[in-house]
């Protein structure tokens, strides 16, 4: 082949070779995103740093150091560890599950010693490396067997429903949405689809059982947003009327009336998308949004030049989580879908999910850098 | 090695991936066409949406003008009030934010109670007041605890001042809470603790006192909290009122008359000027301000001696002899009696079976008009009444302003009654009896007056027969245009210079003659001296049994049954300036009871004068005055 040719080695590549091959295009318009964030949490702050701007460009400083680390390692190792980093990630789940039933309510972080660890963040990555892995080891006829796709679907539903109890239906939903666009990139067939989706009809019902008040309530403000203005669908109104607002243009960097005046609820978190749309107008949102679009269409350009299964099934399942949070997002404060509490990445206030983001990205590095690496089914390398 | 497998896994996943990809591609793009419908097709309902949040309108109560009488000095003022509001728009749980507060500040149960059913009534936006009057103390702690109490704000507002109490309550009237029934959609009525005038000159002028509200536009919070005024309208504040009470003059009739039941009237002759206008017992007016007590009102309305009603105009009674001049008046007018004409009276005068009595038992003999009047011989006016007939009485009492109200700006004054044989036919049907037209001659039977009414009659019998009307407002001092009052060009009556001089000449003796019946009130200083007219009405028929019995006696009766002492003055009598009126509830007799009390208030009033102060050559008496 014609990489090949070229007589780059992949397996021989030295830590200089890495640094060269590294996609400083994704950094840059990471930092871009990130940039953004630091701007609107300046606007949140009321014009100041404090308390938010400077630590998110902190945070994002230190987050893409990570990213970079993450980068320069071995695929080899990520393969390896995926399923190690799967089990840890269900029992901490499972340990947060518990903890929420003694602490009676709900439950995402757990505390150990002076480190809050959310589980579910780390299980989105696991969960993504581990189906990479699965469906790397399996042959193309494997993949179209039944028997093949029951532990996968398991690996995706055990943990969203832990997530889902939580309650936390924003990341479950994020898992589930996730898991499944990986099981269609790896050739499972259509029908399949179709059987878990009369599954999913099926089990509605059941899910409703298991929702919270306030879950049901955020569902039914969905459907009907008059249902109650001043309660669950204040926010939601309050956020199309900030955005609404902005118009064309925006009203200006610090001049949204709606966020500074708080009728915005959770502007530095959730809400930051409606900010930005408040006081950049469309201009500002297509800008975020182009920025979002260009990461994902390198992500797929990366999944699409990979040699091994295991690096093209973790580049599209990393590219699906980072859209999903986006796509959520967006569409939860232009009120699509209903309020679940989803992030915007890199934008929205929050040191766990611009970490976890972040390391999705240097895993998305790490495979660039390596995506002439071929892998046997073990995860050995074979050099041809 | 690439095996075949693996290629056509591989492009089984390049499909799959390209069509992942253009599935986010098609969802991004459904983002954007969202956004695009949000912020360009509908921004501008967003953005009214965005401006309503925003911005609040809030009215700004006018200071409502003050009250001053004739020399300036104030009736009613504003003084500064603390209150604590509950904005319902807010605070959409107000019974929890209420029982948050009451745990800073007391708050009653009735109080909660009223606010809550308030904020049910009112619109939204307009915040309920929840207390008044808070102390320094009571502010600074709920500015403390600010943040817990979503819609409480504090309001310095303006409550209304009465500085003279109950002296001039019946006058100026009070002020009080919008009933809603007086709701007119005007929404200054609806700020919370807005006062309208509710009685008094309050209430006649609540317009021009009131002002106009103001606004401004605020810049709120989501929590309603007031981040700065983008701009603002001032108001207009209500103008100042002037009236013609002399209030010190006032608080000398209200003093003279304490303890009693009763009203004084006291008014300029020539203008019409009324410079005192007392009705006792009063109530406080500053009670009413700030809501009052149940028990209070209670005792106001069931007290014997009605003090919410001001007798000086809605007081209607039997003038007695005081009515006696309209009926000389009456028969000189039409020629029926001339200044000589005699009458024997026996003590008694018979019509037909009836036998009509004179106070007198023993009789006064032969008395002529002038002594008629000096002495009240009730025969000789029997007579008199019996010659003129009721309808030619009527006329001349309406003449000098009976029988139908003066038009004084006070609400609920009432007219008094000159009853005619039409009036009677009308109202009961059954003819006028004669015998009526005697008892009505004497100022008995149905004929009804007010003080204010008496004191005009009065005026208008001593100024020279001109129909002047009586006033209280002086002038209105606004921004937006006051007024000064000028007094209407008064007729004549049309009744004889001569005529009228008889019955002045008649009821000078009344004080200044011996055999005066009030020569005993009489003013000794010959600069001040006066003329008047007792009365005494009878509340309740005598029987004959009682008077062969000697029953009657005042102090053997209950106060209730007991008679009114009325009695009418004027002064100077070399040029007469000033007539007062009084009556004292069931005091008994009214040169004894009523006379001196006229006396005191007209030597008052002349000590009083400008004029006397004044050099000689000084301005006519219409362009007096201490305004």
């Amino acid at each position: 082949m014609a990489r090949r040719a070229r007589g780059l080695n992949p397996v021989d590549l030295t830590l200089m070779d890495k640094a060269l091959r590294l996609n400083w295009m994704l950094a840059l318009l990471l930092s871009a995103i990130a940039g953004i964030g630091v701007l609107m949490l300046y606007s949140a702050g009321g014009a100041s740093l404090q308390p938010w701007a400077s630590r998110h460009l902190v945070r994002f400083l230190m987050a893409l150091g990570v990213a970079l680390a993450i980068a320069l390692v071995d695929i080899r190792v990520w393969l390896r560890l995926a399923y190690p980093a799967y089990a840890v990630g269900f029992v901490l789940l499972v340990a947060v599950d518990i903890a929420g039933q003694i602490g009676m309510g709900a439950q995402r972080w757990l505390d150990i010693g002076p480190i809050q660890i959310q589980p579910s963040e780390i299980m989105k990555i696991a969960m993504v490396l581990s189906l990479a892995r699965y469906f790397h080891g399996l042959t193309a006829e494997e993949t179209g067997r039944v028997v093949y796709v029951i532990p996968p679907t398991l690996m995706v539903l055990l943990p969203a429903a832990l997530v889902m109890i939580q309650p936390d239906l924003g990341t479950a939903a994020l898992m589930v949405l996730g898991g499944g666009a990986m099981f269609f990139a790896a050739g499972v067939r259509l029908w399949k689809f179709g059987a878990v989706l009369m599954a999913a009809g099926g089990a509605m019902p059941l899910l409703w059982s298991m929702m919270r008040e306030y879950q049901r309530n955020r569902i039914l403000t969905f459907i009907d947003p008059e249902r109650d203005p001043l309660g669950a669908g204040y926010h939601i109104l309050q956020s199309k009327i900030a955005l609404g607002s902005g118009g064309m243009f925006g009203k200006g960097f610090l001049e949204g009336t709606q966020s500074h005046l708080n009728f915005l609820p959770e502007k530095q978190t959730d809400f930051i998308f409606t900010m930005l749309a408040e006081e950049f107008g469309m201009v500002g949102c297509m800008v975020l949004l182009g920025l979002y679009s260009l990461i994902l269409l390198i992500a797929f350009a990366i999944a699409l030049r990979c040699q091994s299964m295991f690096a093209r099934m973790a580049a599209v399942g990393i590219a699906m989580i980072f859209f999903l949070y986006v796509f959520i997002n967006v569409a939860m404060v232009t009120g699509l879908v209903p309020v679940v509490g989803v992030p915007l990445p890199l934008v929205s206030y929050g040191g766990t999910a611009m970490l976890t983001a972040m390391i999705g990205m240097g895993l998305l590095m790490s495979i660039d850098i390596h995506r002439d690496m071929r892998l046997g089914r073990h995860g050995e390398a074979l050099t041809s | 090695m690439a095996t075949k497998d693996d290629v056509s896994r591989e492009r089984l996943f390049t499909r799959r991936a390209l069509l992942l990809g253009a599935g986010q591609a098609g969802l991004l793009s459904v983002l954007a066409g969202r956004i695009y419908y949000l912020q360009v097709v509908e921004s501008s309902r967003f953005q009214t949406m965005a401006e309503e949040n925003r911005v609040s309108m809030r009215l700004l109560p006018p200071s409502r003008g003050r009250v001053l009488d004739r020399g300036g000095e104030a009736l009613a003022v504003n003084r500064q009030n603390f209150r604590v509001l509950l904005n319902a728009e807010q605070a959409p749980n107000a019974d929890a934010v209420l029982a948050a507060l009451s745990e800073i500040i007391p708050v009653g149960e009735a109080d909660r109670r009223r606010v809550l059913r308030e904020l049910k009534r009112r619109r939204s936006f307009v915040p309920v007041a929840v207390r008044e009057n808070l102390s320094w103390h009571e502010v600074s702690r709920i500015e403390i605890n600010a943040p817990d109490l979503p819609g409480i704000s504090i309001d310095m507002g303006q409550t209304r001042y009465y500085p003279f109490g109950p002296t001039a309550a019946h006058l100026v009237g009070y002020v009080a809470a919008v009933a809603e029934s007086e709701l007119t959609g005007d929404p200054l009525l609806e700020l919370p603790g807005f006062r309208i005038g509710k009685g008094g000159i309050e209430k006649i002028h609540d317009v021009a006192l009131r002002g106009r509200a103001g606004r401004s536009r605020v810049e709120v919070n989501a929590v309603g909290r007031v981040v700065r005024e983008l701009d603002r309208q001032e108001g207009t504040p209500g103008g100042d009122l002037s009236l013609t009470i002399d209030m010190a003059l006032q608080d000398f009739a209200t003093k003279r008359l304490a303890g009693q039941s009763g009203a004084a009237a006291v008014m300029d002759v020539h203008s019409g000027e009324v410079l005192a206008l007392a009705s006792v017992p009063a109530f406080d007016p500053n009670l009413f301000t700030s809501g009052i007590s149940a028990r209070d009102w209670d005792e106001l309305l069931h007290n014997e001696y009605t003090p919410l009603i001001n007798k000086a105009v809605a007081g209607q009674y039997p003038p007695g002899s005081t009515f006696k001049p309209v009926v000389a008046l009456a028969a000189l007018s039409a020629g029926l009696v001339t200044p000589e004409f005699r009458v024997n009276c026996p003590g008694h005068y018979d019509l037909g079976d009836s036998r009509f009595h004179c106070y007198k038992k023993g009789g006064h003999g032969s008395v002529n008009l002038h002594e008629a009047i000096a002495q009240s011989c009730d025969v000789y006016f029997y007579e008199l009444a019996r010659r003129c007939g009721i309808d030619r009485i009527a006329a001349m009492g309406r003449a000098l302003g009976l029988g139908e109200r003066t038009g004084l700006d006070l609400p609920g004054e009432r007219g008094g009654l000159m009853p005619t044989r039409d009036w009677k036919l009308r109202t009961s049907g059954i003819p006028w009896q004669q015998g009526e037209t005697l008892v009505c001659g004497i100022g008995q039977g149905s004929v009804l007056a007010t003080p204010l009414q008496l004191a005009l009659m009065v005026s208008r019998i001593v100024n020279g027969g001109i129909a002047v009307q009586p006033r209280l407002t002086r002038e209105l001092v606004a921004r937006d245009g006051g007024f000064v009052a000028r007094p209407p060009e008064a007729q004549s009556i049309g009744v004889k210079r001569e005529s009228l001089e008889l019955v002045i000449k008649g009821m000078e003796a009344v004080t200044n003659t011996q055999r005066g019946t009030a020569y005993a009130a009489r003013i000794k200083e010959p600069e001040m001296a006066m003329g008047g007219k007792s009365g005494t009405s009878q509340v309740r028929r005598i029987t004959m049994s009682e008077r062969d019995a000697g029953l009657h006696k005042l102090k053997d009766r209950p106060w209730r049954e007991r008679d009114h002492a009325l009695f009418i003055g004027f002064a100077p009598v070399s040029a007469p300036r000033y007539a007062a009126a009084v009556i004292v509830e069931h005091g008994g007799g009214g040169s004894a009871m009523a006379a001196p009390v006229v006396r005191d208030l007209l030597i008052e009033t002349q000590k009083r004068d400008p004029s006397r102060r004044q050099p000689p050559g000084a301005p006519s008496v219409a362009a007096l005055g201490r305004g």
